[in-house]
């Protein structure tokens, strides 16, 4: 099993079920704000909001339209946190989510820094901070069950599957189907490598807050290094043990001359 | 004799009573953190989760610290000779900066107490896991290199003599992972290709930190050595300075290519002049650590003078912790503001960052007054 998330940003009536939904499953308080120009409240996720909707307003075939993101993980093939995290406290299940084991974690916050969809969320204010970001209700899943948001979604706009392939062939589908309806890009088929979580939309992907993300797998940017460090290594010491019999055998012949 | 002369340095100078006013105003910051926690006391945040600490204490702490494994490794290696006297104020340096970019870690992670933790949940996927396991390492391999002057200070002769005696395999493996580490820290930064400016990323990020390292560990060597001709009396000894300076022409000239092959290659020429902020620092960052002190050290009269040096060294220190302030900051911000948010660090946060220079300059200055650190090659002609 692959577990998927189809979001087809088209279908979203903005009703913020899901962030609730989440919120009630994770056991996350609610948090005072205000709101500030659009309508997206909480207006950025963070340690206690693992999913918001946010709201855009644009022009689709000359109407005015509304345009609901759903943020949240993406849930990554390769994923950059995974990779970056020195005591493995983030780890790639089998089935798909990329899930946290806070008892492993230092706080280094190397996960925020390296997510290409600054993703992670740290607890700040407390003394004993935790990452945050969502789980893909990992727990529900291996239950058998809807991940919590996909089940309160009363318009179908997240749509979970067991196979990333059958999101994508759905994915395309509706693009052929509907191609005055979607702009062509299925967002998080190739960023960042590929991703568990793919997204639809009416407007370009950009002007909904989902910048461009480059299709490099992240991970093997460092690891073409890493790999290269036996070999560093061995250059050095036999550079050093080189230098240290040349060096040695001077001296022995200078002394040899005095 | 210069033994008898070591032992006359005041603990009690202006500068001294200075360094303690900052070590006890920062000790309260330390401790704010430690209580408060980090949302409290810095402006770290969500959107920018590294700050002044990795930029400055991390990063150029450790940049600093490259002097020990430079000069261990042309004494104990290509047997230098020459640069015996040295090789313990390098290695103590090296060692203290070690100990302060630790500490600096210490602070900055979320759970100080898990610190071991990579030691033993290894990962070897993370750059930082890499990374802690050498500053565990050469932590290790430094308190034993400096280990001589211990034991020669509790008598313990034999021990002394020992240690010394196995020094070659000591300063290998700590070259070895000195060239991994600061290159390591280089490579933290491979994973975020588009956070960081281009004027500063690229694929060869660990081997540009490990070139700056060296110029940076020959600078500060240097800058060590004139400041206690200086303040403590101890005799100069221009054959070294002028050695040292033209070690650091080589690599400063090395660092200047690559540097430039860099530019030319990834953002282009036009991108270090287009008056953004990211290009000033780049600006500041190239005249002040690498052009003007390759200007001055390809004149043979720069070095041989003694102050002239010291210019050179002040530049290249102060230019490589730019360099390490604008991959760990400076380029980082676009990224960040793009996301809607600015950072400066808080007042909590620079007292922590005074309080740790502050706290390794005392040390030295310790450590020169009881142990037999800059005197070593005159008490060894006396035996
Ligand atoms: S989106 Fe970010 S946090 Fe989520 S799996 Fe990918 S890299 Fe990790
Ligand atoms: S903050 Fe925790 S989860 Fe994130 S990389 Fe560091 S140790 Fe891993
Ligand atoms: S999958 Fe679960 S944790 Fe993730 S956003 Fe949905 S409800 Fe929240």
């Amino acid at each position: 099993m692959e577990a998927s998330f189809l979001i087809d940003t088209t279908k979203c009536i903005g009703c913020r079920g899901c962030q609730v939904a989440c919120k009630q499953w994770n056991q996350n308080n609610a948090e005072k704000t205000s709101l500030g120009q659009t309508f997206t409240n909480p207006p950025r996720l963070n340690a206690r909001t693992y999913t918001n909707i946010a709201f855009f307003e644009g022009e689709h075939g000359n109407k005015l339209f509304w345009n609901f993101a759903r943020n949240g993980c993406f849930h990554c093939k390769k994923p950059a946190c995974v990779s970056v995290c020195p005591v493995a406290a983030l780890i790639k299940t089998e089935e798909g989510p990329v899930i946290y084991r806070a008892e492993r974690c230092i706080g280094c916050r190397y996960c925020m820094l390296a997510c290409p969809f600054n993703i992670p969320k740290f607890e700040w204010e407390k003394i004993s901070p935790r990452i945050q970001k969502c789980t893909f209700c990992y727990e529900r899943i291996l239950d058998g069950k809807l991940p919590a948001c996909a089940k309160t979604c009363p318009s179908g706009t997240i749509h979970f599957e067991d196979s990333i392939e059958k999101n994508l062939k759905e994915a395309r589908k509706r693009i052929s189907e509907n191609s005055e309806k979607y702009v062509n890009h299925i967002y998080g088929e190739n960023e960042a490598g590929g991703t568990s979580v793919l997204l639809l939309s009416a407007l370009p992907l950009d002007q909904i807050g989902f910048g461009k993300v480059s299709e490099q797998v992240l991970p093997d940017l460092t690891w073409k290094y890493i790999s290269g460090i036996p070999a560093v290594i061995g250059v050095v010491l036999a550079a050093g043990i080189g230098s240290w019999i040349i060096t040695r055998r001077n001296k022995n012949m200078d002394k040899e001359g005095e | 004799m210069m033994s008898a002369e070591r032992h006359e340095i005041k603990m009690f100078t202006p500068l001294t009573t200075g360094l303690l006013i900052i070590i006890i105003a920062g000790a309260v910051s330390v401790y704010k953190r430690l209580a408060l926690g980090l949302g409290a006391t810095t402006n770290l945040q969500d959107d920018f989760p590294w700050g002044l600490w990795i930029g400055f204490d991390v990063l150029g702490g450790v940049a600093m610290a490259a002097g020990g494994f430079v000069i261990a490794s042309a004494v104990y290696l290509l047997n230098m000779k020459k640069y015996k006297p040295i090789a313990r104020p390098a290695i103590l340096t090296a060692f203290l900066g070690y100990l302060l970019a630790a500490t600096a870690i210490f602070l900055d992670i979320g759970h100080p107490l898990r610190l071991w933790h990579p030691a033993v949940m290894w990962q070897i996927n993370s750059i930082m896991f890499i990374v802690a396991i050498h500053v565990i390492l050469y932590t290790t391999v430094l308190a034993m290199e400096s280990s001589p002057m211990f034991f020669e200070k509790i008598g313990l002769k034999g021990v002394q003599k020992f240690v010394e005696k196995i020094m070659m395999p000591i300063a290998l493996f700590g070259t070895l992972l000195s060239t991994l580490h600061q290159s390591s820290l280089g490579a933290v930064y491979l994973i975020v290709p588009e956070k960081l400016h281009p004027l500063w990323y690229s694929q060869t990020l660990p081997l540009g930190f490990l070139v700056s390292a060296v110029m940076m560990g020959l600078s500060m060597v240097s800058f060590e050595s004139i400041l206690s001709t200086k303040f403590f009396r101890h005799p100069a000894n221009m054959d070294i300075l002028s050695g040292l300076a033209r070690g650091s022409l080589v690599v400063t000239g090395l660092y200047f290519i690559l540097k430039i092959f860099l530019l030319v290659k990834g953002p282009g020429i036009a991108a270090a002049f287009d008056g953004s902020m990211e290009a000033k620092m780049y600006l500041l960052e190239m005249a002040v650590g690498v052009i003007f002190p390759l200007i001055l050290l390809v004149l043979p009269a720069v070095r041989k003078g003694m102050n002239s040096i010291l210019l050179v060294n002040c530049l290249v220190i102060f230019g490589i912790v730019i360099n390490r302030m604008n991959v760990g900051v400076f380029g980082m911000l676009r990224h960040a503001k793009g996301r809607g948010i600015s950072y400066f660090p808080t007042g909590n946060e620079i007292m922590v960052t005074l309080f740790m220079v502050a706290a390794g300059i005392f040390l030295f200055k310790f450590a020169v007054k009881f142990f037999n650190v800059l005197s070593h090659e005159e008490a060894e002609e006396v035996h």
